[in-house]
């Protein structure tokens, strides 16, 4: 078995709120999985318990297979890369500075820091000031840091929080490309539609629980949610347009010029088709995914029936 | 290379860069200086040597001024990175959590040392070329600058502490604060009022001792104000209570013991520490 992580009936308790309760998860070898959950779900309490830098109140985990809050801890974090939710280098040194300390903690050669400045786009910032960089700059410095000596597995919390959409592609692209090398890597985010292309699987926590753990096959299999769909036609049309779409999609909401309808994921291509005959008619169109919270409230209701 | 080190490194490099080494030395070496220069005149003629009068009216303002110094420098020292999120990400590198705390306090220690020796040190400098040095006054000063690092190293240790203790940036700076009043203004001042409200009564000699032994700057003051002949003469602190029972070994143990139990204690709540 090449489980790189292992959580048995891991709980947390901080006094007496319950921050994580009986997990139990695996990661294999080179999987992507993204953990999926609201703030203050239990997303950075897992990542911590799998740091080591707390320890389980219950239950029993194992990282390459060593208790990482054990004696041999250290050994696990030098295969390891995270990037924190949020963190604020000191200002006053420079990003290549600041590698080279995160690099000599982590007994990496320093010669390879220059070009994982550059792989994250900050290379020419290097020998700037970290106080001068931009939002944007300072998470591209914190994710170089987490790829410091090509770690095994890599912790990313919230890596695209605050980061315009070109960042945000750049920081799946390298998702991606890490992906290929074998990395194993736990994503945590509150953006199911962002990492669902890139996951294997997905995780889904809640209120300290983990909800569902699959693909995203699976989880519409077992959590079925219709897309919500907006339409703008020409007035006093929206009749003639259900006619053409009451086969698949219920109505939600109707005025004289706007429709909002809820259409199953199976019929989305049916749904595209007949609104392109359609045009003339239709003036504007919005698909919306699931949303995590429609996800959620099938899962929670789902479990209390 | 050791992490302790690298944390250390870190340090300092820090306080290069964000000027707190330029001016602590900048501070130390002016207060020195300007003493140098007063030559006499602050005591009168006295017997002494030039050499003997500086190292006590320096001594007595170090007291005041590098614990204080510590204190800015160390209150921040874990706290302030649990706060800006970089203490998870260290605790998430192959470091063991005694190497941060004793990392900080040796980078700490180290700028502080760097600031004593260079201040204190051009000085001296100044003093020996001006004045033909007599063989005690290298050694009175060298144990001037030795000793007042140590006593840096202990409100560091303790300033560490309260930076471990606490959750918050502010409460840190608080507590700081009230251990330079205590240690450094209220602790003699208490001690005092408690030996004329006694009146020799239950405070004998020996509990005096334990009671000058409790706060740092009492044991730096016994160390180099009663120490070398000269400078007791002058500063008029031969026989406090019977302090010059307490042997140097003993009183060097003692601020020993003021770096090394705060930083102990420090370790072990940080062990605790759910970050």
């Amino acid at each position: 078995m090449n489980a790189i992580v292992t959580l048995e009936r891991v709980t947390k308790r901080y006094g007496r709120l319950t921050a994580l309760e009986d997990a139990s998860l695996a990661l294999e070898a080179g999987e992507v999985v993204a953990l999926v959950g609201h703030n203050g779900a239990g997303k950075t309490t897992l990542m911590k318990l799998i740091l080591g830098v707390i320890r389980p109140s219950a239950g029993r985990l194992r990282i390459f297979g060593e208790d990482p809050a054990g004696r041999h801890g250290a050994r696990v974090r030098r295969r390891l890369g995270f990037l924190p939710e949020s963190v604020a280098f000191n200002g006053a040194m420079t990003g290549a500075e600041l590698l080279d300390f995160y690099a000599r903690l982590k007994r990496a050669p320093l010669d390879a820091n220059p070009e994982l400045l550059r792989r994250v786009g900050i290379a020419e910032a290097a020998h700037r000031r970290v106080g001068t960089y931009s939002k944007g700059m300072r998470q591209r410095l914190a994710l170089a840091q987490a790829l410091i000596g090509s770690p095994g597995l890599l912790l990313l919390d919230e890596p695209t929080s605050g980061l315009d959409p070109d960042s945000r592609r750049e920081v799946f692209e390298t998702i991606d490309r890490l992906r290929g090398q074998g990395v194993t890597i736990l994503i945590s985010t509150h953006a199911l539609t962002e990492v669902e292309p890139h996951a294997d699987r997905i995780a889904l926590v809640d209120r300290g629980r983990l909800l569902a753990v699959g693909d995203m096959a699976s989880l519409r299999r077992k959590v079925p949610l219709p897309l919500t769909v907006r339409l703008r036609v020409r007035s006093c049309t929206t009749g003639q347009v259900m006619t053409k779409l009451s086969a698949y999609a219920e109505v939600l909401a109707r005025t004289e010029d706007r429709l909002e309808l809820a259409v199953e994921p199976d019929d989305r291509a049916a749904l595209i088709h007949d609104l392109d005959r359609l045009r003339d008619l239709v003036e504007e169109v919005e698909i919306e995914n699931p949303g995590l919270d429609a996800l959620y409230r099938r899962l929670t209701a789902a479990e209390a029936r | 290379m050791n992490a302790l080190l690298t944390v250390a490194g870190q340090e300092i490099r820090a306080g290069i860069r964000n000027r707190w080494v330029v001016a602590t030395t900048l501070i130390l070496a002016a207060l020195a200086l300007s003493l140098v220069l007063l030559g006499s005149a602050p005591a009168g003629t006295t017997g002494a040597s030039p050499t003997a009068v500086v190292v006590v009216s320096l001594a007595t303002l170090s007291i005041f001024l590098v614990p204080l110094i510590a204190l800015l420098l160390s209150f921040d020292a874990v706290v302030g990175e649990a706060e800006r999120g970089t203490l998870l990400l260290l605790l998430a590198y192959p470091v063991a959590r005694w190497q941060v705390v004793l990392g900080k306090f040796v980078g700490h220690t180290a700028i502080l040392a760097l600031a004593t020796v260079v201040g204190y040190g051009a000085a001296a400098l100044l003093l020996f070329l001006r004045d033909a040095a007599e063989p005690g006054d290298w050694a009175g000063f060298a144990g001037l600058i030795g000793t007042s690092i140590l006593l840096g190293a202990a409100f560091v240790a303790l300033g560490s502490l309260a930076s471990i203790a606490v959750r918050e940036r502010a409460t840190a700076a608080g507590l700081a604060v009230a251990l330079w009043l205590v240690f450094v203004l209220i602790y003699d001042s208490a001690l005092l009022g408690l030996l004329v409200v006694d009146q020799g009564q239950v405070v004998s000699g020996g509990l005096f001792d334990a009671l000058l032994l409790l706060n740092p700057t009492d044991v730096y003051r016994l160390i180099n104000l009663t120490g070398s002949g000269a400078a007791s003469l002058l500063s008029g602190m031969s026989a406090p209570g019977e302090a010059d029972q307490l042997s140097t070994k003993l009183l060097y143990g003692a601020l020993c013991a003021w770096i090394l139990v705060p930083l102990g204690l420090g370790v072990l709540v940080f062990s605790k520490r759910q970050p």
